[in-house]
């Protein structure tokens, strides 16, 4: 079939603007925006906030003269709301361009990685900028703590939530304990994660003795913040296995837990594992539960239970603020922006690993 | 559960229901405990501050003078951030529900958690290193042309570390969480009735005033509150960022406290009496941090009936 289409403004589309009508209003809010920074002093960022509001004012006038009032107003919102978006992005990209110009200096250093920050006093910071010498120190003993306080978390948190997670699913049925545990765990996502370190100082603090700063402590302050992630997220990815599966279980006269073992955890395993990696992510770039309960270290600790223990949000927290050399802080900011680099790697890459492992290992659905 | 004899076996495998279904109680019990243990460690560490003389405490004047105005600045800046996230929140939401292409939707959400992964002590640094530098020429204007509105007040830092840049940068924190909720609740809105409007010759920006906004708003509502519950208890943007002071109404002159912020500072090199004091500021956090959340958690729970979620 040959449609010929007939190039003639119907009655229906009269009274509208033409389909090119943003480009041109965009065209020319660019180059009167190009115009004006240029009267007043040109920069990049000045330039997309003017062109972006005389685009906005471009269009509704346009579209408020040929279209009419709500039509106008139409185009305001999606001026608008479209803008919100490209603002959201600004802090983004902003803040990871900031962490890689300034981290890749100090990520490059050879031996950031593998060195601690034992013995590297103001004077050799002073020397490096003195005489341009190489940075020294570096992050091992922050990254080997924060591996360590992590996994402890996670070793405590998963047991814990993955077992809740069960109890509201399968054993539950809307008892009021079960409506409790859900609330309760909605409330405890919101507890600021100071009081999270808080709490577990000043657990410690009340058990083991005043003072008492390890990176238990610190893994138990990490815990109560991550024990309701991981309930909600396995919580959800249970309620998502088919009853059927269960049904046919028992019908084979499987018992219930062999069946909840067997069955149901199989089926939800990546989506509780893709939790599981998302509440790692979160906690691993905490920093004030872990600056309450952990202390300051300079040396590698390879002991969890005893000692104070670095960890890299605190290292970067503590290079900021005091730096090693307080007159030359110069050093010390590269070493912090070098390891702010290396957590948002991590965070990343457990964010990709969740999505990749929901991916990889989802169930096969059978349709 | 009905028991009859084709349920009741016996042998090991019963004794393994009971084990298994007693090992997710007593973890379901144990969250519960440690919620209560929390609020218990506090008290009883807060005690000692809360009942000594008040001289004793830092300022002098006792513990709720020391607590008075650290708690005004949190609020000052939770209501900062809130001011800002919330509209721009609010937009992305729509922009991501309503306006991108269906195909890139996804992608898009994505992105905008991206912004939630990111570490608070990272966002600390932005805000320290970058914001402060870049925001304080705009201090300055504020201050001589808006300098006649007490919040606006000059002298403006020349630093740029104020209580609005913290508030800024709580204001990104914020922003994904507010926006992941209300984009769900969007997403929500009954399909009918958005194409009713449609139908009846709405554009698109009407018919989201009157379909999805009015079915949307007790979740928007519940996201606001749960936003300002983190922007309350945040402690490293403000921490890193803000350089403190006592209470100040200006918001561009350094000044201000805030309670997660004094607690990280001080708590550290804390002993003593001290130590105690700042329990006691975790504790008065918790409690407003956990009012704002139950009553966000109640309202969103109070509509789930009718939303269809779940």
């Amino acid at each position: 079939m040959t449609a010929t289409v007939v190039r003639k403004r119907s009655a229906l589309t009269k009274g509208q603007l033409p389909k090119f009508a943003p480009y041109i209003v965009l065209a020319v809010a660019v180059i009167v925006g190009a115009a004006i920074l240029a009267l007043i002093g040109f920069n990049a960022f000045g330039w997309g906030v003017v062109s972006a509001a005389l685009f906005t004012i471009g269009l509704v006038a346009w579209s408020g003269a040929v279209e009419g009032a709500r039509k106008a107003k139409d185009k305001l919102a999606t001026c608008l709301i479209v803008g919100s978006f490209l603002i959201a992005l600004l802090p983004l990209v902003s803040v990871i361009w900031t962490v890689l110009v300034n981290g890749i200096p100090g990520l490059v250093t050879p031996g950031f990685l593998g060195t601690s920050m034992n013995g590297v006093t103001g004077a050799f910071d002073n020397k490096a900028v003195e005489e341009g010498g190489k940075v020294l120190g570096g992050i091992y003993h922050a990254l080997l703590g924060t591996l360590q306080i992590t996994l402890l978390a996670t070793v405590i948190s998963v047991p814990v939530g993955l077992l809740t997670a069960i109890y509201l699913v399968e054993y539950g049925n809307d008892r009021p304990l079960a409506r409790a545990i859900t609330f309760f765990v909605d409330v405890m996502t919101g507890i600021p994660s100071i009081v999270a370190g808080l709490f577990a100082a000043a657990f410690f603090f009340a058990v083991v003795g005043p003072g008492t700063k390890t990176g238990a402590v610190a893994a138990v302050a990490l815990s109560v913040l991550m024990i309701p992630v991981v309930v909600r997220s396995s919580e959800e990815m249970l309620k998502i296995v088919p009853n059927e599966l269960r049904e046919a279980s028992y019908a084979l006269g499987v018992r219930k837990w062999r069946t909840i073992t067997k069955v149901v955890i199989p089926t939800a395993i990546s989506g509780i594992a893709s939790g599981v990696t998302l509440a790692i992510a979160r906690v691993i770039g905490e920093t004030a539960p872990i600056l309450v309960t952990a202390g300051f270290a300079t040396t590698i600790n390879n002991n969890v239970f005893g000692g104070w223990m670095a960890s890299l949000p605190t290292f970067i927290y503590t290079q900021i603020l005091n730096p090693t050399s307080p007159s030359n802080p110069g050093p010390s900011d590269q070493r912090a922006w070098g390891a702010a680099l290396v957590l948002i790697i991590l965070v990343m890459l457990l964010n990709l690993g969740a999505r990749l492992i929901a991916r990889l290992f989802a169930p096969k659905t059978g349709r | 559960m009905t028991t009859n004899s084709l349920t009741t076996s016996q042998g090991a495998g019963r004794a393994g229901d009971k084990v298994f279904s007693g090992a997710a109680m007593a973890a379901g019990c144990l969250i519960l405990a440690v919620l209560f243990g929390v609020a218990l460690f506090l008290v009883v560490q807060a005690i000692p501050a809360l009942a000594a003389p008040p001289a004793d405490i830092q300022g002098g004047h006792g513990f709720f003078a020391y607590i008075a105005p650290i708690v005004v600045g949190t609020l000052i800046a939770a209501v900062i951030a809130l001011v800002i996230a919330t509209p721009v929140a609010i937009g992305v939401a729509l922009f991501i529900s309503h306006y991108a292409p269906r195909r890139l939707a996804s992608g898009l959400g994505y992105v905008v958690d991206l912004l939630a992964a990111i570490p608070s002590v990272v966002y600390g640094a932005w805000g320290a290193a970058f914001l402060a530098k870049e925001i304080s020429p705009a201090y300055d204007w504020l201050a001589n042309n808006l300098g006649w509105i007490p919040i606006f007040q000059g002298p403006a830092s020349a630093t740029g570390k104020t209580i609005l840049t913290a508030g800024i940068v709580l204001s990104v924190m914020v922003l994904p969480i507010i926006t992941s909720l209300s984009r769900e609740i969007f997403l929500q809105t009954p399909k009918l009735h958005e194409e009713a409007a449609l139908a009846l010759g709405a554009t698109r920006w009407e018919m989201i005033r009157m379909a999805v906004l009015p079915f949307g708003r007790p979740g928007i509502v519940s996201a606001i509150m749960l936003g300002l519950g983190r922007a309350l208890g945040e402690t490293m943007a403000v921490a890193l960022v803000l350089s403190s002071g006592v209470l100040t109404a200006s918001l561009i002159q350094s000044g201000n406290q805030t309670i997660a912020a004094e607690i990280a500072l001080n708590f550290p090199e804390a002993s003593g009496l001290k130590v105690n004091t700042l329990i006691a500021a975790g504790l008065v956090l918790f409690v407003i941090t956990l009012g704002v959340n139950m009553i966000a958690r109640w309202i969103i729970t109070k509509h789930k009936e009718f939303s269809g979620a779940n």
